[in-house]
């Protein structure tokens, strides 16, 4: 029966292309709200449209029917000079309002952040921007990310808890596979004998990380919002990494920051070279986490979303353009979003490696003295 | 003299050359980037060729390499996207 399941293969192929329609839906939602900021022309700024994608909002914009927006409003926190402002984002009216003294900015640097308004409606411009410590859609993100782990990972310890002898099924299975290559692979090569006490820590970057990234895949309503690629939250992660690195960081690694063994003494002198470097690359390796995992994840929802803008680019030349052009489109946006699915692991896979290697070169044992002493 | 003051007026604003710099520098970190792990990957395939049986850790290695090779580009990336949006 070889052609029949030739035929099915090819039916679910074009299944999976029209399923995957339902991101071309999202982006002409959003096309829609970029329309309305502009009456006057008929002017689709695609640009626009990827920054609102990329960026942290103070609602949830789930789609635009007509000309109303279908919004999950955010609690907005503000903490001024001791005065703690809690309300609805709803209030905003979607940036068009004042409410309590503070407006969203429209315009200039301060574009997108809440700024105090004075009583007749003008942007205070020589106070201070207030500190917006409001759950935005990236905060609400990650407290979805957070249900989302700590309900598979309780019920898959509690399984375990239970039966500790039995082998494990379904679920549980699939992420000890991934837990196993966790633990065997990246973390106990790189730090050796001790590496049980960073375990909990490297798994719970890995996975969070991990389901993250998928979470941004996702176009619609829990998922979609880009958490990894705010360039604040790989800082966190990062600054996390750096601290364990270096209060787990024995008085060897410190002494070999500025005296580095097999390193000959004309670049430590006169000059110190050598110390240079290693202090710059003491800041250097976050810094580089941080970059690689923001620049990574926002790079691939900018593809997408281009894909996607494109074809209302062209729709807007010709109709009969755009719905070609949306063939192409769709067919590039779901390859993309397959390389989209590497790169989340690949990049919760390189996080947790390299952490682990830091963590495993800063508490390494110091051996490295009798070798010294024979090249003397 | 209106070429003299069309020369002027392109010195004084410079910010779509600063666009197109822009553009050529994330061009120039794709071609670095695709040199890089096109060198990673040829020498992938060599070893695979060499020793069969190291087919899976060659693999896991090679693709460890093209990440942090491409983390580099990236930074290229970040900072012609400042260069245009900031």
């Amino acid at each position: 029966m070889k052609g029949y399941k030739h035929h099915i293969s090819r039916l679910l192929f074009l299944i999976v292309l029209i399923f995957s329609c339902s991101i071309l839906f999202a982006g002409e939602a959003e096309s829609a709200k970029t329309n309305k900021e502009k009456p006057k022309g008929d002017s689709l700024n695609v640009g626009t449209m990827i920054l609102e994608h990329i960026a942290d909002a103070h609602e949830w914009h789930i789609m635009t029917i007509g000309t109303t927006e279908v919004t999950i409003p955010l609690p907005v926190i503000l903490y001024d000079n001791g005065k703690i402002s809690v309300f609805c984002s709803c209030q905003f009216n979607h940036g068009e309002t004042a409410y309590q003294g503070y407006k969203i900015e429209t315009e200039g640097e301060n574009k997108g952040k809440i700024v105090r308004v004075l009583d007749d409606g003008t942007v205070d411009k020589t106070a201070a921007l207030p500190l917006d410590l409001s759950i935005t859609k990236n905060t609400m993100s990650i407290f979805i990310c957070l249900l989302i782990l700590c309900v598979i990972f309780i019920s898959i310890a509690r399984r375990y808890s239970r039966n500790p002898n039995k082998a494990p099924s379904g679920f549980q299975a699939m992420l000890e596979v991934l837990i196993l290559f966790i633990r065997d692979d990246i973390v106990q090569p790189s730090i050796g004998k001790k590496y049980e006490k960073y375990m909990p820590y490297l798994l719970t970057l890995f996975f969070f990380i991990f389901f993250c990234n998928l979470l941004g895949l996702i176009p619609f309503f829990p998922g979609g919002a880009n958490i990894t690629g705010n360039i604040a939250i790989t800082m966190v992660l990062a600054i996390f990494t750096f601290i364990i690195t270096s209060f787990s960081a024995k008085k060897s690694y410190w002494v070999h920051l500025v005296n580095t063994p097999g390193v000959p003494w004309w670049l430590k002198l006169p000059i110190p070279i050598m110390p240079i470097v290693e202090i710059i690359g003491v800041i250097t390796k976050p810094f580089v986490l941080m970059v690689r995992l923001f620049a990574n994840i926002t790079a691939g929802h900018i593809i997408v979303l281009g894909f996607i803008g494109l074809i209302f680019i062209f729709g807007k030349m010709n109709v009969g353009i755009g719905y070609g052009t949306s063939v192409v489109s769709v067919a590039f946006s779901v390859f993309m979003g397959l390389l989209e699915l590497l790169v989340a692991f690949l990049q919760a896979y390189v996080f947790t490696l390299l952490s682990s290697l830091y963590f495993g070169m800063a508490s390494e044992e110091h051996e490295h003295h009798v070798e010294n002493h024979t090249n003397h | 003299m209106s070429m003299l003051s069309v020369i002027m007026d392109a010195a004084n604003n410079l910010a779509p050359f600063a666009k197109m710099g822009a553009g050529m520098g994330a061009g120039l970190a794709a071609i670095g980037a695709g040199i890089g792990i096109g060198r990673i990957g040829g020498s992938a395939m060599d070893a695979i060729a060499r020793q069969p049986e190291a087919l899976g850790d060659i693999r896991s290695n090679m693709i460890v390499a093209a990440a942090l090779v491409e983390g580099v580009a990236f930074f290229a990336i970040v900072v012609c996207l400042l260069i245009l949006f900031i």
